[in-house]
């Protein structure tokens, strides 16, 4: 792929986009119910509950640190997960900076809220910059709203649905990270880097604590870095 | 879990992810550090579908997740729109837990 070309900064976003975002949206409201149920039961208030997904939104966490509290963890080891799996989003906000390098700080202060798997895979999905800022826009938003949408009906309404893996749900976001992974993978840059994060995290899961995997894959870049020549557009 | 506790538990999950566009912010037009930012999806987001589907308890398992990513891989591959990947995903693991 040393030929292709480079991607237009300008080129416009896919329509099928905003549908996709829909579809990650919809199946973190699933989790986001499933979220307010547990919360609840583990002796959060529904407001505590509610801000708890508005200020912290990032699901992993969320459902770490109130599962902690649940089966009577101290609040250190709670807090302590709870930021071991949203240390990824640190990695996540350093991928999308290029994207809003030119972004006024008022817009870069409110997108980092919404840094977070879902919008940052299906942001660097895209080619070219201004579609990179609309997937992310498109996506972060749908999540947000149907998270804490999630989050408040759960609270409110208790368990109503059972739990998302019974239909399956758990399955829809490694499906869809495999799909937003594919763009990175053209390049043998990519997929060194990709080969090397997946060969890290298989070891840490026995070996570290839950989100340490994740983030310790970021390391994978520095073999293709290191070893693979630079490509033109890559 | 105190009101204390969740605001400082939101305050430092901002700090993590407002690190790359609040404080980076303009500084992330660099050439080397365009590229190393360029790839971290490249390393991240496949090592996120192995963790999403073969962690366990600070194990690894293969469970009906597998059959999901299976049938997900085989959607990619087919070129089928994101959608039928996901939902194709999400079926054969119901599917797969209901038999199982």
């Amino acid at each position: 792929m040393a030929d292709a070309p480079p991607a237009d900064p300008e080129a416009p976003l896919p329509p099928e986009v905003r549908r996709n975002a829909t579809v990650l949206g919809v199946a973190v409201g699933v989790f986001g119910l499933s979220f307010g149920v547990l919360a609840t039961t583990a002796g959060l208030t529904v407001g505590q509950t509610c801000v708890m997904s508005l200020l912290v939104f990032t699901g992993a966490s969320q459902f770490a640190a109130v599962g902690v509290v649940a089966t009577g963890g101290s609040l250190a080891t709670a807090l302590g997960s709870a930021l071991l799996l949203a240390a990824r989003n640190a990695a996540y906000g350093v991928a999308m900076a290029p994207t809003f390098a030119r972004a006024p700080l008022g817009r870069r202060v409110v997108a980092a809220q919404l840094v977070i798997d879902e919008s940052t895979a299906m942001a660097t999905a895209q080619e070219g910059r201004r579609a990179r800022e609309e997937a992310f826009w498109l996506t972060g938003v749908a999540v947000f709203v149907f998270w804490n949408a999630g989050t408040l009906l759960g609270a409110v309404a208790g368990d109503a649905i059972g739990h998302p893996e019974v239909w399956g749900l758990d399955a829809a976001f490694p499906a869809g990270y495999l799909a937003l992974a594919m763009p990175h993978l053209r390049t043998r840059a990519g997929r060194v880097a990709g080969a090397c994060g997946v060969a890290i995290a298989l070891v840490l899961i026995p070996l570290a604590p839950a989100g340490v995997p994740i983030v310790a894959a970021a390391l994978g870049i520095f073999p293709a870095v290191l070893f693979v020549p630079r490509e033109p557009a890559s | 879990m105190s009101w204390a506790a969740i605001l400082a538990l939101g305050l430092a999950a901002y700090a993590l992810k407002a690190l790359g566009l609040v404080v980076l912010g303009p500084r992330a037009v660099e050439g080397t550090f365009l590229r190393l930012a360029g790839l971290l999806p490249a390393a991240l987001l496949p090592a996120l579908v192995v963790v999403n589907t073969f962690a366990g308890d600070r194990r690894l398992v293969l469970d009906a997740r597998a059959v999901g990513l299976a049938v997900a891989a085989l959607a990619v591959w087919r070129k089928a729109p994101f959608v039928v990947v996901v939902g194709g995903a999400v079926a054969a693991t119901a599917l797969t837990r209901a038999i199982a």
